[in-house]
C-alpha cells in the first residue's frame, strides 16, 4: 500500500470500476452492448425506408424529416412517395440526381410490395435476413425489436429499482412495525396472480407499452426491496450512524447520505441480471400476444411468427440469436460486476 | 542424557498470498509439554504462521519446513494433514461463537470429536464429552452438555471449544487469541484452564496473542513478531526483563502513561454532565402469546447518579452487559431515558432521539468517539465529508471554502496535516490505518467543539503501540481545550491514565464509585477486585 501512496486516492466506486476492467469478458460485453444500444438508438440512420438525402433536379430534399408527394420526383400520384418503387428509385437516382439510401432500405413496418419472393422470403440480396410472413425486413424488426426490448428493460429496471430501494430502505431504517406492516404488505402483494392480473388488464385497457410497464413494475420492486431491507438492517446499527445521530443528522440524510451508499453492492450487482430478466419477460408476453400493440416491432412477436412458420427458419433463428447474444451479454456484466463489487477481492 | 528432539520445528517458514510475502522466514521450536506464546500486533503475521502449519491460511503459498515429530506438515498429503488436524494439534479459535456449529449441542460436538478420533461408541463418547466438559469447568457438565452454543455464555462457550480441542488429545495445542473476545475478568480463569490442562495432559501449547500480560502470566518462551519477522525469542522473564530488540523494548514500554489535569475541579464551575436517577429501558418481545398483545421492557441502566466536572474524565467500568453502553447513549441523546441528564446544564428533551431544535443544540455540546474506527468511518465518504459533516447539519450557513478550512485545522489538530498525506480531504478512510481513523473520529467529534466526549472504548482496537498515542492525544485535547470525557473501558491501565473519578456498573446498578486511585487501589466490590487482579502483572501479586 505505501509504494502506490501518492497516486490519487481512489473513491470505492472508483475501484470497483477498474476491477471491473480487469475482467476482460464482463468489459468488452459492456463495450459490445453499449455500441449495440447506440447502433439501435439511431435505428432510422440505419434502417429507413426513406433515403437520408436526395438530389433532384438541382434541389435537396430530405425524406426522413418531410413527406414529399411522389408527383414532386416526377411521378402521377399525389399520395407520399414510396421509395421502394423501382419507378420513383429509377427516377430520383439516374440523370445527374442521387439519392443517399441507409444501409438497410427498409423501415421497422415497411411492406415492400415490389418484393420478387413471396412472403416469408429466405434471405437474399434484397433482403439480407429474409422477410418475415408479412413481408417485413427481418434485419430492420430486429433493430428495432432490439431497441424497444432495452428501453423496456431499463425503464422496468430503473422504476424496480428506485421503487425496491424506497421500499426497502424505509422498513430497513425504521425496523419495527413499519417493518411489519411492510413485510405483511408485500406478502400479500407477491401472492396476486401476475400473469392473470395481466391478461384482465389487456382486456380491460387497450394494450400500450406503458400499460405494460406501469403493471410489471407494480410487481417488480419486490426482490430487492428484501436485499436493501437487509442491508439497512445490518448498516443502520453500525457505529458511523450511530455517530452521524449524535452529530443530530436528520434521518433523510443518514439513509441518502451514510446507509445508502453502503447499501448498494446488491442493488449493482442485479442490475444486468434484472434487465435480462425484463427483456425476456417482454419477450414472453409478447410471444403469448399479450405484450406490445401490434405493430410494435418485438423479438417476442417474431419468435411466435418464426412458430407458425417453422419452414421460414431464418426467422426463428437470427431473432434467437438476437435474443442469446443480448442476455449473455448482460450476464457476462453481471458476473463481471458481482467480482468487482466483491469486499473479499483484493486489489491487486 | 541427549536433549528429546523437539515436538515442532519451524525452519524459514515463509507465506506469500499471490506476490505479497507476509511473513518472510520464521523459524522456530516448541518443545514436548512446552509452553510457547507468539506475540506481535495486529498485521505482524502471527495468525498466519500458525495457520500455515496445519495449511488453514486459505489460497496462500507457503514454503520452508514445519517438521512435527519429523513429519513435514508442509509435505503431507491433504489426506494425510487431515488425520494431524484435530489429533496431534489441535486449534482453538478467538470467537467461539463462529467456531462452533451453532445447530448441534455442545456435548454433540465433543463427542463427535470422539468418535472420529478415538473410535468409541457413542454412548461411550457421551459420557466422555460430559467428563471432558466436567474437566474444562463448565457448571453441571450433564446439563450443559445438551445446550446449544447460543445458550451458553461466552466463557462456557470457550470452555466447550477448549473441551473438543482436547477430545483428540492433542500434542500441540495451537491457541489464537484465545481470550480477546472475553471479559476480562474471565480472561485469567480461562488462561488458568489452559495451563492446568498443559500440565495435566502434558501437551504443548502455542499462544497467539498481542496481550503482553498474557504471555507473561501463561508462555514459558516466548517469540516476539514485527511485519513478518521473529525479532527475539527466548525464555519470557529473560525478554521481559531484558529485552534486546528494539522492537521488543517499545511494545513493553507502551503502557498508557497519565498526563492529565489534577486536582480537585473548581466547584463553582457547571458540570459538564449531571445524571440523578437516571433510567434508560427498552422495549423487548415477551415470550409466547403474551408477545402478541404487548412488549416488556428491559431495563438496561437502573437509577445511575454521576457528576462530570468539565475538564475531568469519569471512567465507566464494568463487563459486557452490565449497561455502560446503554448509559454513553442516553447521555448522547441516542436513547429515551427517565430521570434526570443534564448536559452542560439543560435537559434532554424526551424523547432524545428526536431531533427538535433544542435537542440539536444540545448534540453540539456532547459527541462520542466509538471503539473501532473500522466500523464508525463511513467507507464511502472522503475525510472531507466525514469531518465536516457536523458543520453542514449545525453550521450550513458557513461558506464552502470556510468550513474546509475548519476541517483542515481540525485535523492538523489531531496530527494529520495535508503535508504527511497529500489529498487528505479527498481521500478514503481505507487508506488511514487504525490509528490515523481514530485520529479522524476525533476530528469529526470535535468540529462543532463539544464540552463532553463520550469515549467508548477508544483504545480497544488498537494495538499498544497506537493506544499510547491515540491516549496522549485525548490528554493534550483536554487540558487544551477543557473538555470533559466520559470514557468507557474495561481496560484497567487504560483507567488509570486517563480517569478523575470511576463508577462501576454491574447489572445496570452503579456498585462502586470513587477517585480512580481509591477504586483501583482498594476495591471493595468482588467485580471490580477481580477485574483489577485480571489486570496484575504476576510478579506483583
Amino acid at each position: 500500500m505505501a509504494d502506490d501512496a501518492p497516486a490519487p486516492s481512489l473513491s470505492p466506486a472508483r475501484r470497483a470500476w477498474l476491477r471491473f476492467k480487469r475482467n476482460r469478458l464482463g468489459y468488452w460485453s459492456l463495450v459490445v452492448f453499449c455500441a449495440l444500444v447506440l447502433v439501435s438508438l439511431g435505428a432510422e440512420l440505419v434502417s429507413n425506408d426513406r433515403p437520408l438525402v436526395v438530389r433532384y433536379e438541382g434541389q435537396t430534399y430530405f425524406p426522413m424529416l418531410h413527406d414529399y408527394p411522389e408527383t414532386t420526383f416526377g411521378g402521377d400520384f399525389a399520395t407520399p412517395a414510396d421509395y421502394l418503387d423501382p419507378y420513383v428509385r429509377q427516377r430520383i437516382t439516374t440523370g445527374g440526381n442521387w439519392a443517399l439510401y441507409t444501409i438497410n432500405p427498409y423501415g421497422a413496418n415497411t411492406l415492400n410490395y415490389f418484393a420478387k419472393a413471396p412472403n416469408p422470403s429466405a434471405p437474399s440480396r434484397d433482403n439480407w435476413l429474409g422477410t418475415d410472413d408479412r413481408g417485413r425486413d427481418l434485419l430492420a424488426q430486429l433493430i428495432y425489436g432490439f431497441r424497444v426490448s432495452v428501453l423496456f428493460g431499463l425503464a422496468l429496471t430503473a422504476v424496480g429499482v428506485v421503487l425496491g430501494i424506497v421500499a426497502g430502505a424505509v422498513q430497513g431504517f425504521f425496523g419495527g412495525k413499519t417493518d411489519l406492516a411492510f413485510q405483511r404488505f408485500i406478502e400479500i402483494w407477491g401472492s396476486m396472480p401476475e400473469l392473470y392480473l395481466l391478461i384482465i388488464f389487456s382486456a380491460i385497457f387497450a394494450p400500450s407499452i406503458a400499460l405494460l410497464l406501469i403493471l410489471l413494475s407494480l410487481f417488480g420492486w419486490m426482490g430487492l426491496s428484501d436485499y436493501v431491507r437487509a442491508e439497512f438492517l445490518r448498516n443502520r446499527q453500525l457505529d458511523y450512524v450511530k455517530a452521524a445521530r449524535a452529530l443530530g443528522v436528520p434521518n433523510g440524510r443518514i439513509m441518502w447520505r451514510h446507509i445508502l451508499p453502503n447499501s448498494m453492492v446488491p442493488v449493482v450487482t442485479f442490475l444486468p441480471f434484472r434487465m435480462s430478466a425484463a427483456i425476456l419477460a417482454l419477450t414472453s408476453l409478447d410471444f403469448l400476444g399479450l405484450g406490445v400493440p401490434p405493430g410494435t416491432p418485438s423479438l417476442g412477436e417474431l419468435l411466435s411468427q418464426g412458430k407458425n412458420n417453422i419452414d421460414a427458419w431464418w426467422i426463428s433463428i437470427f431473432t434467437f440469436m438476437v435474443l442469446v447474444v443480448t442476455l449473455l451479454l448482460l450476464t457476462f456484466m453481471g458476473d463481471a460486476l458481482r467480482d468487482a463489487l466483491d469486499p473479499r477481492k483484493a486489489d491487486v | 542424557m541427549t536433549p528429546e528432539p523437539p515436538l515442532l520445528q519451524v525452519r524459514d517458514l515463509r507465506v506469500a498470498f499471490g506476490a505479497k510475502e507476509v511473513v518472510h522466514g520464521v523459524g522456530f521450536e516448541i518443545r514436548a509439554g512446552e509452553k510457547f506464546a507468539l506475540v506481535g500486533e495486529s498485521g505482524s503475521g502471527k495468525t498466519v504462521t500458525a495457520l500455515s502449519l496445519l495449511r488453514l491460511a486459505g489460497e496462500a503459498e507457503i514454503t520452508g519446513q514445519a517438521l512435527l515429530d519429523g513429519r513435514d506438515l508442509l509435505q503431507l498429503r491433504e489426506r494425510d494433514l487431515r488425520a494431524v488436524r484435530g489429533s496431534s494439534v489441535a486449534m482453538i479459535f478467538q470467537e467461539p461463537m463462529t467456531a462452533l456449529n451453532p445447530l448441534m449441542s455442545v456435548g454433540k460436538q465433543v463427542a463427535e470429536v470422539l468418535m472420529l478420533k478415538q473410535a468409541l461408541s457413542k454412548a461411550q463418547s457421551a459420557q466422555a464429552a460430559i467428563e471432558l466438559l466436567d474437566a474444562t469447568g463448565i457448571p453441571e457438565p450433564a446439563r450443559r452438555a445438551a445446550s446449544l452454543p447460543h445458550q451458553l455464555s461466552g466463557g462456557q462457550r470457550q470452555r466447550a471449544m477448549i473441551a473438543m480441542a482436547l477430545a483428540s488429545r492433542p500434542k500441540l495445542l495451537l491457541a489464537d487469541e484465545p481470550t480477546t473476545a472475553l471479559d476480562v475478568s474471565l480472561r485469567g480463569q480461562i488462561l488458568d484452564l489452559l495451563a492446568d490442562l498443559q500440565r495435566q495432559n502434558g501437551m504443548a501449547v502455542l499462544l497467539i496473542t498481542h496481550d503482553l500480560l498474557m504471555v507473561r502470566r501463561f508462555a514459558g518462551r516466548v517469540a516476539v513478531m514485527e511485519q513478518g519477522r521473529l525479532v527475539e525469542q527466548g525464555d519470557t522473564a529473560r525478554v521481559f526483563e531484558a529485552p534486546e530488540h528494539a522492537y521488543t523494548r517499545r511494545l513493553i514500554a507502551s503502557t498508557p502513561r497519565r498526563d492529565v489535569v489534577e486536582g480537585e475541579a473548581a466547584a463553582d464551575a457547571p458540570p459538564a454532565a449531571r445524571a440523578q436517577g437516571l433510567r434508560v429501558g427498552y422495549p423487548v418481545a415477551l415470550p409466547g402469546v403474551r408477545g402478541w398483545f404487548g412488549k416488556g421492557e428491559f431495563v438496561a441502566v437502573k437509577g445511575a447518579d454521576f457528576r462530570i466536572p468539565a475538564g475531568r474524565t469519569l471512567g465507566v467500568v464494568g463487563e459486557s452487559g452490565s449497561g455502560k453502553s446503554t448509559l454513553a447513549q442516553a447521555l448522547l441523546g441516542l436513547l429515551p431515558s427517565s430521570g434526570a441528564l443534564e448536559v452542560v446544564g439543560q435537559h434532554w428533551r424526551q424523547p432524545a432521539p428526536r431531533n427538535g431544535a433544542h435537542n440539536q443544540g444540545l448534540r453540539r455540546q456532547v459527541q462520542v468517539v466509538f471503539q473501532d474506527p473500522f466500523s464508525s468511518l463511513s467507507p464511502r465518504m472522503t475525510v472531507q465529508e466525514i469531518v465536516g459533516e457536523g458543520l453542514e447539519v449545525h453550521a450550513p450557513e458557513l461558506p464552502e471554502a470556510e468550513r474546509r478550512t475548519r476541517v483542515l485545522a481540525m485535523l492538523a489538530e489531531v496530527g494529520l496535516a495535508e503535508a504527511q498525506f497529500p489529498g487528505l480531504l479527498a481521500r478514503y478512510p481505507h487508506e488511514f490505518s487504525g490509528g490515523q481513523r481514530q485520529r479522524i473520529a476525533v476530528a469529526r467529534a470535535l468540529i462543532l467543539q463539544p464540552r463532553l466526549l463520550v469515549l467508548d472504548e477508544p483504545t480497544s482496537a488498537l494495538d499498544v503501540t497506537i493506544q499510547q498515542q491515540v491516549l496522549s492525544l485525548l490528554q493534550r485535547l483536554q487540558r487544551e481545550r477543557g473538555l470533559a470525557y466520559l470514557l468507557i473501558t474495561h481496560d484497567v491501565a487504560v483507567v488509570r491514565a486517563m480517569a478523575h473519578e470511576v463508577i462501576v456498573m454491574k447489572d445496570g446498578e452503579v456498585v462502586e464509585r470513587g477517585g480512580v486511585r481509591q477504586v483501583l487501589d482498594a476495591p471493595r466490590h468482588p467485580y471490580t477486585q477481580r477485574l483489577v487482579e485480571a489486570a496484575r502483572p504476576v510478579d506483583q501479586r
